[in-house]
């Protein structure tokens, strides 16, 4: 189906990427959100908190971040597309209610714009520091979906995207800005409502007498109802049978958690999400995310004028990780870059994707600002000498 | 010539398949969900539209028996997502269905602001002054010199009163009742469903297993007689004086009953007045 044209603001617009992301939930169909004030993050609820009441929906200011995260998914069951926008601190908080969204197959979507940690670190500068939280932040097993825009424009469409993805896989999605994507200005394209694709919400087809809430199609995803339609379905955290009702057993768990990881194999397996160039005849390739890959490009450029055969690799969406993908491309060069705003989480994964085929460098960085070029540029050298 | 009851006039409310409970002999917490489903009965709402949302521990499993949609949520934090569903629906009639420990130690901050915002939800507290689930710990409930398991020398924590909690924090309906006071908790549940905005009932049931044991209280009927001789019904009474310590006296009643906006009427007020007609209300269900 496409987007209510109620939510989307069509046109050529000079927006920041905190702006641009509550536009595509607004495109994406989100009519609620909850949130608490958190650096850099903010922004986005401002923007929907003024804009919602013409378009018809609300926002609430919850009293911290455990309750937004947990409001947003009432919100899901009452029948509405929502999410909550925050930043690390409030993202450790929100945990616990990631992994609720996990195992309830409750779809709904988490922006995170990442800061300097650990702690309150540093509210105002960048980070991509809790890429390894994204994905393993809750307790026990779960899959992840977790997606890194660069820009103004890919935090609307994958804002867009990330709304998709939760409604098509029931489970909650994470997009994954850094204070420098959500605070930098570009310009953003907004298409016309029809223009935009939207995946509808799973509602079952079956009548109340014969709805079985957690059984799951030929997918691995079972279908949804909401509050007050008749269904009469129960919701729990606890491990559930296909009837929604707690099953404390080997075997329920087995079936569950299993089923909650291989629902999303398909986006490590054909749908992931990439950006590839001057890979063709690369020896040695920089993989990035986010505003380092911004930062990446340009050390291309300069090991391309120095004659180094070197191309990019960007992941757009970090978890479920590119993995075969980046195993193919390890086959064909020497060595493959990984900088990133953190101490090394991401490069963890390409090494253990590369196994062993190609060398793999990360170019770690603290946070609090960006790379310079040089030091990419640096990395890049040195795998080729 | 009266016809025999091929049921149990519950039934229809339960998840019968999902019986026998967990909750042991002696405890209360089925008496409260039995003068829940009389007050469902009662006020002839559409159980189509109610829905119970739970945290976690004895009470939290009410959630699970009840035929209603139902939500057994995290710990603490039935309310705000009970909070995000009454928003999304309003058509919804929302309960909070938990213990004293859900709702009051880690679920404390999101009581007093659901109280405070007016958030149109009904919240069934069952006070049995302990953390049952986990094996009796002390509670913010916990009476001082009660003996727990972590308080094994007895407690000293000045406990909460959740009544003056409620009505302080703003809740527009507070009521107390114990297990023994069936007909009037039943009552106070089901004019808890007329009314608009947040409503707060407590309810003290005893834990035989890990409270009155612990302390040498009797089993069960032991509390009952307690609670039907401690029991002071004083409707309107300040709830400053409701304080509730071991074994003594237990004032109970209609404490607050006042009608406040709630959060809905205040932002639509609030947003007609700024946008006129350019406020847009939500549609419910926002996506089918």
């Amino acid at each position: 189906m496409h987007a209510d044209p109620k939510g989307v603001l069509t046109g050529v617009h000079f927006l920041d990427g905190d702006h641009a992301c509550c536009e595509g939930a607004l495109a994406a169909g989100a009519r609620f959100a909850a949130g608490y004030p958190i650096t850099p993050s903010t922004e986005v609820v401002e923007r929907f908190a003024a804009r919602i009441p013409t378009v018809g929906g609300l926002f609430v200011q919850m009293e911290d971040e455990l309750a937004a995260s947990i409001a947003i998914q009432g919100a899901v069951w009452g029948g509405a597309k929502a999410f909550t926008v925050t930043s690390g601190p409030g993202f450790s908080l929100m945990m616990e209610h990631i992994g609720y969204a996990a195992m309830t197959e409750t779809p709904c979507v988490f922006v995170d714009v990442q800061r300097g940690g650990p702690s309150t670190g540093l509210p105002t500068l960048p980070a991509q520091a809790d890429m390894m939280q994204a994905r393993w932040g809750s307790h026990g097993d779960y899959g992840m979906i977790a997606l890194c825009p660069n820009s103004p424009q890919e935090c609307f469409d994958l804002t867009i995207q990330a709304f998709n993805l939760s409604e098509q896989f029931r489970t909650p999605v994470m997009v994954m800005l850094d204070e420098c994507v959500g605070h930098m200005t570009e310009k953003v394209v907004i298409p016309p409502a029809e223009q935009i694709e939207i995946y509808p919400r799973r509602h079952t087809a079956e009548p109340p007498d014969r709805y079985q809430p957690y059984a799951p199609a030929e997918d691995l995803v079972p279908a949804m109802a909401h509050a007050g339609e008749g269904y009469r379905f129960h919701v729990t955290g606890l491990t559930h049978d296909e009837r929604g009702y707690p099953s404390m057993n080997v075997e329920t768990q087995d079936r569950l958690v299993r089923r909650l990881q291989a629902k999303l194999r398909p986006l490590a397996e054909g749908l992931e999400l990439f950006a590839a160039s001057d890979l063709g005849d690369a020896e040695v390739a920089v993989v990035s995310y986010g505003i380092t890959s911004r930062v990446a490009k340009r050390a291309l450029q300069l090991a391309r004028e120095r004659g180094v055969r070197a191309g990019e690799f960007r992941i757009i969406s970090a978890w479920p990780f590119p993995e075969d993908r980046l195993r193919a491309l390890a086959g064909r060069v020497k060595a493959l870059i990984v900088p990133e705003l953190n101490l090394g989480q991401m490069v963890y994964e390409v090494e253990r994707a590369a196994a062993g085929q190609a060398r793999v460098r990360g170019v770690p960085h603290a946070g609090g600002g960006v790379h310079d070029p040089e030091q990419i540029l640096a990395a890049i050298l040195e795998a080729v000498r | 010539m009266t016809e025999a009851i091929p049921h149990n006039p519950v039934e229809p409310f339960l998840r019968v398949d999902r019986m026998p409970h967990i909750w042991c002999p002696g405890c209360g917490i089925g008496t409260t969900v039995n003068c829940f489903t009389r007050a469902l009965l009662e006020s002839k709402v559409d159980l189509n539209r109610v829905a119970v949302v739970s945290g976690i521990g004895c009470t939290g499993r009410v959630a699970g028996y009840a035929r209603l949609d139902s939500f057994h949520t995290t710990h603490g934090r039935a309310i705000p997502f009970a909070t995000g569903l009454k928003l999304a629906n309003p058509g919804l009639e929302v309960v909070v269905y938990s213990g004293d420990g859900d709702l009051t130690a880690i679920g404390g901050n999101h009581l007093i602001h659901a109280a405070r915002r007016n958030i149109d939800i009904k919240v069934i507290c069952v006070n049995n002054m302990i953390y049952a689930m986990t094996g009796g710990q002390t509670a913010p409930t916990t009476p001082a010199t009660a003996i727990t398991s972590t308080a094994p020398y007895g407690a000293f924590e000045p406990s909460f009163n959740l009544v003056q909690l409620a009505e302080s924090a703003g809740a527009s309906y507070v009521a107390r009742w114990t297990t023994y006071h069936v007909r009037q908790l039943s009552r106070s549940m089901s004019e808890m469903f007329q009314k608009r905005g947040f409503c707060f009932i407590e309810v003290l049931s005893p834990c035989p297993t890990l409270y009155q044991r612990r302390n040498k209280l009797g089993d069960g009927l032991d509390t009952m007689k307690y609670y039907k001789e401690a029991g002071k019904i004083r409707h309107g009474a300040p709830t400053s004086e409701a304080v509730l310590t071991k074994q003594g006296e237990i004032l109970l009643g209609k404490f607050v009953d006042r009608d406040r906006p709630d959060y809905l009427e205040l932002m639509r007020r609030q947003l007609y007045e700024q946008l006129g007609d350019r406020y847009q209300e939500a549609e419910v269900p926002v996506c089918a």
